[in-house]
């Protein structure tokens, strides 16, 4: 039985995390625990707004502890290059209630 | 444990899992773990137009802590054998 999270198979991807305050981080899963904290690199954080297109802040080498994540997504680079992100209008994520 | 078994047996099947923070994704059941951490695949986010936040991800992994909901195909739940499981584990388990 494995005690931690799966996330080998995306290690040295692009991946997108959706944490609990309601943020979108981009960046290459370089590592993992048992307790889902992550270590991020080249990461940016892709904020959302209903007025302007998405706005990317670079982060650069990030540490992200596990009880602040809520998803783990894998980039389908193709797909995400292929999205206008200047053009997407978007409520920010709601934070997670417990 | 009941329902790490449980869900294990419903590797495969579609379901919608609900966050607490409102989003909704849709998918194939890939895999869960011993906190109900959930692996799903090829993932549709449920309102597209009001999340378009996961546009680009196609499989993803969701922290247990986080999900609210996860919506089953009703043939995917065999009542009977689950209040039997339930009983058990009320019981001794």
């Amino acid at each position: 039985m494995l005690g931690g999270p799966g996330l080998e198979s995306v290690v040295d991807q692009f991946i997108s995390v959706i944490t609990n305050d309601g943020r979108n981080i981009v960046g290459v899963l370089k590592g993992f625990d048992q307790a889902t904290n992550i270590i991020l690199d080249e990461s940016h954080e892709r904020v959302y707004s209903t007025k302007e297109g998405v706005q990317q802040l670079v982060l650069g080498l990030y540490i992200i502890r596990g009880d602040n994540i809520g998803v783990i997504g894998e980039l389908d680079e193709e797909l995400d290059a292929s999205l206008n992100l200047s053009e997407l209008r978007a409520h920010p994520l709601k934070p997670v209630i417990h | 444990m009941l329902f790490f078994s449980y869900f294990k047996d419903l590797v495969g099947r579609e379901v919608t899992v609900e966050l607490k923070n409102d989003l909704a994704i849709r998918g194939t059941l890939h895999s869960v773990d011993q906190y109900l951490n959930i692996k799903l695949e090829n993932t549709r986010v449920v309102d597209q137009d009001k999340f378009p936040h996961m546009l680009s991800v196609r499989n993803c992994f969701i922290r247990g802590s986080v999900v609210r909901y996860v919506q089953l195909p009703p043939d995917g739940v065999d009542i009977e054998l689950l209040h039997d499981a339930t009983r058990r584990e009320a019981r001794g388990g």
